[in-house]
């Protein structure tokens, strides 16, 4: 087991990632950052407060649950729902903010893709991640990445937050020494 | 968790996950999403030997909310011996490929039967059965006090409930005694000696004969229907010193506590067990109860047949 990112570095990155964004959508008004459960949720409110600070605003986070959208649900027990909340109640017309933790087959992204068109119809769709580990199973990409971690596909990427887990830490599991 | 047969194979931790996961449900419905892809390509039957409006519609718009495939078997004037026909129809059933068969039947024990014999792999879900239980129409009532009552979260500890009436032939209140008992509510049964089953003592509930005395402590009063096609024999004098003694009307209203609520399985009798009025009144949470068994029944049909199935995962050297 190895650390890969530590505390520091995942502030710092997060905080590159706020820039990027407002770089990106030329300042926040129209922005809607909606993160994914568990770990992505909090991310993107980390994402939201930086944003807040950096423009003076007030920026909101919400969470997606893509739990209903899976592909892969018929393949283990059934999932328990977690929160869907959007601010300001639509999506209509807002440049939508995914954001998650960990980016590998690229199946998350198309489930939330399905939830999104459900809610209705944003003017963008963009991707932040933390950590893009490869792999991918489908064409999707990510607009902002923290750390491109090049894995195989046998190693899994966690990542702790100190919202949950008690410090801020990215680990890579079952890598051979 | 397999089949839903009875309250009494859900553990707590187990039926508050239905809840959670309804609120949820409920809370995307309430948006833009009315549907969802999640149980595309599942058939859903819905096997009614007894009559039946408000469960079998809220199920079957449970089922095409989550983009099943419903289909309704009405089986009633079937004139073959009811083991036998249950027997054929589980078969037929399979043979339709029904991922989940949701039963009301006038036997106790019908759902019970269609789940343990191996006739059909399908997951069962009792709508019903004879005077045993009705589980999902507990879960609906569970719910909706939860979301009155308890901000809508964990369990329903410190609500006392009074349940009124006809305990002897209800199926909701045998369910309703062991889904709120479970979940930490206090049950009081107010009905006359006549109506309180035998061997009442056993089930750790306070019981009542006068509910003028009762209403006053009461968060939540549920009315029962009196169930006229089973009043054969005198279980009281007449309708109206019923509905004297135990019926909910607008002076003994008076008497509830601030927050409290009016609850009514359905069908009603107005001017029986309850008057138009209390089913009307502000208190009155009747309506709601129909439109939470949809979101129940969703969580309910996701959560049996939303991942892999029982057999799905035992086939596959998986465990739950």
């Amino acid at each position: 087991m190895s650390v890969v990112l530590n505390s520091g570095e995942i502030s710092r990155a997060l905080r590159r990632i706020s820039h990027e964004i407002l770089e990106k959508n030329h300042g926040s008004e129209n922005l809607l950052l909606l993160g994914i459960p568990t770990r992505g949720a909090y991310l993107s409110r980390r994402i939201a407060g930086a944003i807040s600070e950096i423009e003076k605003t007030e920026l909101e986070s919400g969470t997606l649950d893509i739990t209903m959208y899976r592909d892969d649900l018929r393949l283990k027990a059934p999932r328990t729902l977690l929160p869907t909340s959007i601010p300001g109640g639509s999506i209509d017309g807002k440049d939508v903010v995914l954001i998650d933790d960990v980016f590998y087959s690229g199946r998350t992204i198309r489930a939330a893709l399905d939830a999104l068109n459900e809610l209705g119809r944003p003017k963008s769709v963009q991707l932040a991640v933390l950590i893009d580990r490869g792999h991918r199973e489908l064409p999707i990409r990510a607009d902002f990445v923290g750390k491109n971690i090049p894995t195989a596909k046998e190693e899994s990427v966690r990542v702790h937050l100190t919202e949950i887990d008690s410090l801020d830490e990215v680990l890579i599991e079952g890598r051979s020494q | 968790m397999k089949h839903l047969l009875s309250i009494s194979d859900l553990s707590k931790d187990q039926a508050i996950e239905i809840l959670d996961t309804a609120s949820e449900l409920a809370r995307l419905s309430e948006g833009a999403v009315k549907k969802f892809p999640t149980l595309r390509g599942r058939t859903v039957v819905n096997l009614f030997f007894e009559d039946s409006t408000r469960t079998r519609i809220s199920f079957e718009a449970a089922a095409k909310r989550l983009s099943a495939d419903v289909i309704n078997f009405a089986a009633k004037g079937s004139s073959v011996s009811k083991g036998e026909s249950l027997k054929d129809t589980a078969l037929t059933l399979q043979a339709m490929g029904a991922d989940a068969v949701v039963i009301r039947h006038g036997a106790s024990g019908a759902a019970h039967q269609l789940a343990k014999q191996e006739w059909m792999k399908g997951v069962v879900i009792n709508a019903g059965d004879g005077t045993h239980e009705h589980p999902t129409q507990a879960l609906l009532d569970a719910f909706t006090i939860r979301r009155h009552l308890k901000s809508n979260k964990g369990d329903l500890s410190g609500v006392k409930v009074g349940i009124i009436g006809d305990i002897l032939h209800s199926r909701v209140a045998r369910s309703n005694i062991l889904l709120l008992k479970k979940l930490g509510a206090e049950v009081v049964l107010i009905a006359p000696p006549t109506l309180i089953p035998v061997g009442v003592s056993d089930w750790q509930v306070g019981v009542s004969y006068s509910l003028d005395d009762e209403i006053k402590s009461l968060d939540v009063v549920m009315a029962l229907r009196v169930q006229k096609e089973r009043m054969s024999d005198l279980y009281f004098p007449t309708e109206r010193e019923y509905a004297r003694g135990y019926g909910l009307n607008s002076e003994r209203m008076k008497q509830m506590k601030a927050k409290s609520i009016v609850m009514h399985p359905g069908p009603m009798n107005r001017g029986l067990e309850i008057s138009a009025e209390s089913a009307d009144s502000q208190r009155s949470v009747i309506v709601e109860q129909v439109a939470n068994g949809v979101s129940v029944r969703m969580a309910v049909l996701y959560l049996l047949l939303g991942g892999a199935t029982f057999k799905e995962l035992a086939s596959s050297g998986e465990s739950m």
